[in-house]
């Protein structure tokens, strides 16, 4: 590849990682401009990833204030209120990523990410949205896909011990190493849209049941009005009831959806940090792969579930299904 | 999972860390961040550039200071309420005896060497702390549990010895890079730098010395009337060509070979002036050692770039005049370190010379140094995953969860679409020496050797312990500590120097040794079987422990240049479907076994008949596991994407 060399500065900083990913994908990584929206617990474990490989920039978008709860799993933000108080949530974590490494640009943008227009987008080659309803997450989705670039796009989500990521690399073409060759392939991803449109009893028999559950709630949460993350234990029966419906609906056994599964969920919808680093780091080592264009990407949704201790890759996708 | 049961046993636990590196800065985070209030954390290092683009708790600024305490002040930045202890200490210091580990819940390994994990598991068992392991390389990555009774101990399984390569390979038929860069880091800088009375394998007889039977010069000795500059050339001269042409002349060697060019500077420079090389002012600005560099004086700036023969061979005559010229004072004690910027770039001078002269194709600076140096591939990203399941695993531990103990592997590549493949851990092995009370079984002739070979060759390497006590019966035959008086002294140095038929109470055939350890409560039986003879080339220590595990190391030779002795890996053993034996350390684990998902377990019992299957859950999902002839075979796990 053309461009600059790395400097001496960065071929000291990054020796350990320039030995995983080379020289290449480590300039790469430099000119890569990163967006992400709602910075929880998973998003700063992510930030932090990125930012210690070297990116660009990396943008930050959450106008939220910080509140306890917003602070549990997050390294980023101090707990003493005279730090954080009167802050947004990104200008509290640009505060500290900044401090990661002095070699990249950690921005905050103020204002509704549903209300950015194209050209916003057109500056990032990575987007990532947290904790978002279903329709921000089709919506942003979509935005990404009408631009004439390539825009790398996932929606992440962690909740009690499960956490989920949904990638979406439109038509990626990228290198691998196989035995002493290096191979050029091409993957072709759905929207989130066409995705979570794939009927369920097309898929396999084995299919996570982390996919499933997630779909529940983010049903549930648009049926019933309610933010993301603000489902309570109350809702509880509401959500059983929908599972079954859907269940019905899809033709789908409702031993694919435990009870208890969706309990967990429901009671405990908050973010518990272990679950957040290593989502945070799959998260991350798929950004890198997708800006180096070197190894295989995860496609096109990844689940991790602490009490089983799997994580695992589904490719939801029409072409895909009842293979 | 983030039940009320689980949140009041995180608060009233208190944990150790050993390690606050890689993994270390990453599980410090996640334990606070889940609710630990009470942490120990013990590290030795201090802070190195290298370490900033993961270890992220740190800052340039830290650059020189202790990890374990600035680790502590950047976690209570966000979490000042809770208590964390650093220990800028060796994990090996008598102080951290089986009292101290008694005192944690669980302890939590963040290591980078297989000699301090030892360590650590052999005082957790002996306090009966469970312990988490861990290690990544790249991306790879593994978490496992080891409780006492319950699971295998961390030295149950056989673990990979340093890797090691044959004399004659490292002087006479190299055929890999790496061969090229012992040789230069071995033996050439050695020579050349370092101690002058270490035995070494380089040729150093000139033609002319050979002739004259009375005479044997060194032909590295510097002559009188010599400058740096011939000194330099005639060095070259000696090391790639005479020696490549003496090589040569033995026919026999390169039957199947490809045979070696001599390459003399007359060649290698032919148009250059024979005096001027490098412009050693331009290293003039700074009277630090540390910073002189060839590269600097050469005008050279890209450590990515391949040079080609020419400038290697400058590079070699500018870094060796530049170590007499600049760092006279050093030379003669010198041992190559990764971190020497003039050593590096004499070694890989060297070692792609003598790659040229092979045939091997030739490699950057950068690459050399990762080889020379055993540099460990590491990114961020693994280790906060690793951490995560660290902190995942401590939890069960601390809830006395037996039954989901897991150990995961954190893999490059899916395996049956998992990226992180939870397995069922294995029992204890009965015959481990360090967690059973198997005796091991030493064969020897103990008409021959004497007791201090046995500490040399088996106590200290082998059992890796570095106090041990030797018995013979009540008798105790050999200590150490700082504490003995001088007599005593006296009497263990006769004691050990003796023929062992000869001591006072013979070790003949028959006899048990009992060995044990200072400083980690390990205790172990030895019967000595007397032997005659031994065979040189295949046991080369002249004696044969055997009911000890240590994976067989790839030797042909009796003799072995070892390439990572103390090696500091961050990686334990990965399992992976990687093709590269190269980067992974040899001698595996047990294997994993891929049962594609239309093998059903009564077919998978049957392709491996002696095998246990492992149902983890109720889904069909089976993992084989290897249940006897653990790390023998080389299965890989096999990736299936869909």
């Amino acid at each position: 590849m053309d461009g600059e060399e790395l400097t001496e500065q960065e071929t000291a900083l990054y020796d350990r990682q320039i030995r995983v990913w080379g020289a290449d994908a480590q300039r790469r990584l430099s000119k890569a401009h990163i967006l992400v929206y709602g910075l929880k617990g998973t998003v700063a474990e992510f930030c932090k990833n990125i930012v210690l490989a070297g990116v660009g920039s990396l943008t930050l978008v959450d106008d939220r204030v910080a509140t306890e709860e917003s602070l549990a799993a997050n390294f980023l933000i101090p707990p003493d209120e005279n730090v954080y108080g009167g802050k947004t949530l990104a200008e509290l974590c640009c505060d500290s990523l900044k401090d990661f490494n002095p070699m990249v640009r950690v921005l905050v943008e103020k204002g509704d990410l549903l209300s950015f227009g194209v050209d916003f987008y057109s500056k990032f080659d990575v987007v990532v949205v947290c904790c978002s309803s279903l329709a921000t997450k089709k919506l942003i989705n979509a935005k990404c896909r009408k631009l004439s670039k390539r825009l790398a796009f996932y929606a992440v989500d962690c909740k009690d011990s499960c956490g989920e990521i949904f990638v979406d690399l439109q038509l990626h073409r990228y290198s691998k190493k196989k035995l002493e060759e290096t191979i050029e392939c091409e993957l072709n991803y759905p929207s989130f849209e066409e995705a979570i449109s794939v009927p369920w009893r097309t898929l396999p028999r084995r299919a996570s049941k982390v996919y499933f559950a997630m779909r529940v709630l983010e049903r549930f949460e648009e049926a019933d009005g309610c933010k993301p993350g603000e489902i309570s234990a109350d809702d509880l029966p509401s959500v059983l009831k929908l599972k079954k419906e859907l269940c019905e609906s899809q033709s789908l056994s409702e031993s694919h959806i435990p009870d208890g599964l969706l309990e967990r969920l429901v009671t405990n919808g908050r973010e518990f940090p272990p679950v957040c680093a290593i989502i945070g780091g799959i998260l991350g080592q798929e950004v890198i792969k997708a800006i180096s264009g070197k190894g295989d990407p995860l496609k096109n949704f990844f689940f991790f579930d602490a009490m089983d201790g799997k994580g695992v890759i589904e490719d939801v996708s029409s072409s895909n299904t009842g293979s | 999972m983030a039940s009320l049961h689980q949140f009041s046993v995180i608060k009233g636990s208190k944990v150790l860390m050993v390690g606050a590196g890689g993994i270390g800065c990453e599980l410090l985070k996640t334990l606070a961040l889940s609710g630990f209030q009470d942490i120990h954390i013990i590290d030795m290092d201090t802070i190195e550039v290298s370490n900033l683009n993961r270890q992220f708790l740190f800052r340039q600024s830290h650059v020189g200071q202790s990890k374990a305490r600035v680790a502590r002040d950047a976690v209570l930045k966000f979490r000042p309420e809770i208590s964390i202890t650093p220990y800028h200490a060796n994990v090996k210091d008598p102080n951290f005896d089986v009292d101290f580990y008694k005192q944690f819940n669980v302890v939590l390994n963040g290591l980078d060497n297989l000699d301090a994990r030892r360590h650590v598991n052999r005082l957790c068992l002996a306090a009966d702390v469970p312990l988490v392991e861990s290690g990544t390389t790249g991306f790879l990555g593994q978490v496992t549990v080891h409780v006492k009774g319950k699971t295998e101990c961390y030295e149950c399984q056989p673990k990979p010895a340093p890797k090691t390569y044959p004399v004659c390979t490292i002087t006479s038929t190299p055929s890999k890079f790496v061969h090229c860069i012992v040789w230069a880091k071995e033996l050439l800088f050695a020579k050349l730098f370092g101690d002058k009375n270490q035995e070494n394998d380089l040729n150093v007889r000139s033609g002319d010395a050979a002739s004259s039977s009375n005479h044997v010069e060194d032909v590295f000795e510097r002559r009188n009337d010599e400058d740096i500059d011939q000194y330099g050339r005639r060095i070259y001269d000696h090391v790639f060509g005479y020696n490549i042409e003496m090589a040569l002349s033995n026919e026999e060697t390169w039957k199947n070979r490809n045979r070696p060019k001599p390459i003399y500077i007359r060649d290698s420079l032919h148009d250059e002036p024979t005096q001027q090389n490098g412009n050693v002012e331009k290293n003039g600005g700074t009277n630090d050692p540390s910073s002189v560099s060839a590269m600097a004086s050469l005008g050279m700036k890209n450590p990515q770039d391949i040079w080609s023969l020419k400038e290697n061979s400058k590079i070699f005559l500018e870094a060796l005049k530049l170590f007499f010229l600049k760092r006279e004072k050093e030379v003669g004690n010198l041992t190559f370190d990764k971190d020497d910027q003039l050593a590096v770039e004499f070694v890989t001078a060297a070692a792609n010379i003598r790659a040229s002269s092979f045939g091997i194709p030739l490699h950057s600076l950068f690459e050399a140094k990762g080889i020379a140096g055993n540099i460990v591939h590491a990114v961020a990203t693994t280790n906060a995953i690793i951490a995560g399941l660290i902190v995942i695993e401590a939890i069960k531990v601390l809830q006395n969860d037996t039954k989901r103990y897991r150990m995961t592997y954190c893999l490059e590549h899916p395996s049956r679409k998992m990226l992180l493949m939870p397995v069922e851990p294995f029992e204890p092995n009965k015959s481990c020496y360090v967690c059973s009370e198997t005796p091991l079984l030493l064969e020897i002739n103990t008409h021959r050797s004497k007791l201090s070979e046995i500490i040399e060759k088996i106590v200290k390497p082998k059992l890796g312990m570095s106090a041990p006590i030797i018995m013979h019966g009540a008798e105790v035959l050999y200590e150490t500590g700082d504490d003995l008086d001088e007599d005593l002294l006296a009497s263990y140095a006769a004691v050990v120097d003796k023929v062992l038929s000869e001591l006072n109470s013979p070790i003949t055939g028959g006899s048990m040794l009992t060995v044990s350890d200072l400083y980690q409560e390990l205790r172990c039986s030895i019967n000595i079987k007397h032997r005659e003879e031994f065979d040189e080339e295949k046991e080369p220590d002249g004696m044969v422990l055997s009911g000890w595990s240590q994976a067989s190391v790839e030797n042909d030779g009796n003799k072995s240049v070892d390439h990572n002795a103390g090696s500091t890996s961050e990686s334990l053993t990965v399992e992976t479907g990687k093709d590269s034996e190269e980067e992974i350390v040899p001698g595996k684990k047990r294997k994993l076994y891929e049962v594609s998902e239309d093998v059903t377990p009564s077919d998978a019992q049957e392709v491996r008949a002696n095998k246990k299957l492992e149902v983890l859950d109720e889904d069909d999902d089976i993992v084989m596991l290897d249940g006897e002839d653990f790390g023998i075979s080389k299965k890989k796990i096999q990736s299936q994407q869909p």
